[in-house]
């Protein structure tokens, strides 16, 4: 008997909560319990009822409360994100799951530093939690740093207060550091041996480049546009050091000495 | 019980759904999602003589009903799908076809040449109609003249099921169609991507790194299903259909204009278990209809009238 490792499943959303103009979390029950879901594995989501949307949307897996839950955080950019935020509880959702590879967790890492800008604070969340479950790590080792547009772009930070230390930018100065994630003072002050990334690529690649630098291992998570989401039509190539390498199967968690930034 | 095998002019399919080449990998990648009893065969990937790289990214854009790709053919070849892809793969309980594609003619007879003689592999997809490489691919597709030579040189090496995949860019495809049944094609599949192309407004940049890609789902449907229509009037051999197929329906509306299987493509990116909900959508279709043999609904078409206008257009 073939064990499945995904699963397409009518999901039930039990709640939304409108966290800002442009965020929302959207709280899910499975069908069954899935195990195995791990931090920076995504989800392929189905719009049902929106006009112009064909393709399923890949979000990342924001939080699994428990194998029969999880949480998504959409950022409303287009026609698909909107109508997914705008379902009522009780809406079912269809979606294929746990899709991708995750952040890897290395035994011999005490110091880790989770970045996140904008929807990419998604994972990191759910990384968090995996990184304290692991026992390895006390909660004043782990550092989240966050960035967004603005004070409303910022969500979810007394989750992110569970598991680790926030620290902030805003690009407006209405919260925390003023400026971009590679400008916050603990990149300096403070010295880590892992750094894991989610975010716009410019920030990504950014962070990669302070990783570089300090000789830190760096993982990102990559955002390639995607079509199926398990490794058959090759649309969400990275063209990597060992040439186009699919975005959904081989990723979306890439470490950078595998890319050619 | 209702007959689900076809017969493909000698290649005999447990049920009609296949999957469609470049959508359904080597077929791997869907073990989560569907009992693969239930697909009639598989056509993996496009395989070429030597390893390809495909086209830079972004080499997708999402369309009403559909999709723009432009992978450009990405595989690692033909010697290493022999070692490395075909042992992992060849007790699958299906059909397994190889989609061969090339830039010359010796590309294809070569590399059918090296397929057969691995022996769960029954038979080839000739792919003469890729829009998206440069040389070859498609330009063999669009004239007569093409098509007959490669048809005919893949022909002389290779001696199972010969698939020849019909582009639909073209003016009239029963040409297309009627040289390739005369260089020797076993069957004809059709139809492959239309060329599209899809613009940012807001960038002024095309959303694909080649500009142009390969239009497909069920936007295609209708245009494909004419297509199909017409060649079955044109040749003898049997008729694949393909485009835009998403449901048991769409599989049905194919075969009653002349196709004797069918393959889903696209859809499978979207709903991965789709070919086994089609194939069992076949069956339903049958036992409601009172249809003792799927194979019988090909051509079943009903036309009441004078003769129709789509025939005037050769």
């Amino acid at each position: 008997m073939h064990h499945k490792n995904s699963h397409v499943v009518d999901c039930r959303l039990d709640q939304i909560k409108y966290l800002s103009e442009r965020y929302v979390l959207m709280l899910f029950t499975l069908p069954f319990r899935i195990l195995g879901m791990l931090p920076g594995q995504f989800a392929q989501v189905r719009i049902d009822g929106a006009e112009n949307t064909f393709l399923r949307r890949p979000i990342s897996i924001c939080f699994v409360p428990s194998p029969t839950e999880i949480w998504l955080l959409v950022q409303v950019v287009g026609e698909g994100t909107k109508k997914l935020a705008s379902l009522q509880a009780g809406s079912i959702v269809n979606m294929v799951l746990p899709l991708g590879k995750s952040f890897s967790i290395p035994m011999d890492r005490r110091r880790p530093l989770l970045v996140g800008g904008g929807v990419g604070v998604a994972p990191m969340l759910f990384l968090g939690k995996q990184l304290m479950d692991t026992g390895l790590y006390d909660k004043s080792s782990i550092h989240f740093l966050l960035g967004a547009r603005s004070k409303s772009d910022l969500v979810l930070l007394e989750e992110f207060e569970k598991y680790g230390t926030v620290h902030c930018t805003t690009e407006d100065g209405s919260y925390g550091t003023k400026g971009y994630v590679t400008q916050h003072p603990i990149l300096q002050n403070q010295s880590f041996d892992q750094v894991y990334t989610c975010g716009p690529k410019p920030m990504m690649q950014a962070v990669a480049r302070y990783a570089a630098e300090k000789e830190i291992d760096c993982e990102v998570s990559l955002e390639n546009l995607m079509a199926c989401g398990i490794g058959a039509c090759l649309c969400c190539v990275e063209d990597t050091t060992e040439g186009h390498l699919c975005t959904c199967t081989e990723g979306p968690v890439f470490n950078t000495k595998r890319l050619k930034w | 019980m209702v007959n689900q095998e076809v017969n493909l002019g000698g290649l005999r399919l447990s049920n009609p759904v296949m999957s469609a080449s470049g959508t359904f990998g080597f077929g791997e990648e869907f073990q989560d999602y569907l009992n693969f009893e239930r697909i009639g065969g598989i056509v993996v990937k496009g395989t070429t003589l030597l390893p390809r790289q495909g086209n830079p990214y972004p080499r997708m854009a999402e369309t009403p009903s559909g999709m723009l790709n432009a992978v450009g053919l990405q595989n690692k070849g033909v010697d290493y799908f022999v070692q490395h892809i075909y042992p992992r793969i060849k007790q699958y309980p299906t059909a397994l076809l190889v989609n061969v594609s090339g830039s010359t003619v010796e590309d294809y007879a070569e590399t059918a040449r090296r397929i057969q003689d691995l022996e769960h592999i029954p038979g080839i997809e000739l792919n003469i109609s890729c829009p998206n490489v440069k040389e070859g691919g498609m330009a063999f597709g669009t004239s007569a003249a093409g098509a007959e030579a490669v048809v005919k040189a893949v022909r002389k090496v290779y001696h199972k099921h010969l698939m020849v995949k019909l582009s639909p860019n073209v003016t009239d495809i029963t040409e297309i169609a009627r040289a390739a049944e005369a260089a020797g094609a076993d069957s004809v599949s059709l139809i492959n991507t239309l060329l599209g192309m899809s613009i940012d407004a807001e960038k002024r940049k095309p959303h694909l790194s080649t500009i142009t890609g390969g239009l497909s789902g069920p936007c295609v449907k209708p245009i494909a299903l004419r297509m199909v229509w017409q060649t079955s009037k044109a040749v003898r051999i049997p008729i694949v259909g393909l485009g835009g197929i998403s449901s048991a329906t769409d599989a049905v509306e194919f075969l009653l204009a002349g196709a004797s299987a069918v393959q889903v493509g696209t859809m499978n990116f979207i709903e991965p278990g789709i070919i086994e909900t089609i194939a069992d959508g076949l069956v339903a279709y049958c036992e409601r209809h009172k249809v003792a043999r799927i194979s019988d609904l090909t051509g079943a078409l009903e036309v009441v009238g004078s003769s129709p206008l789509s025939c005037e257009t050769k």
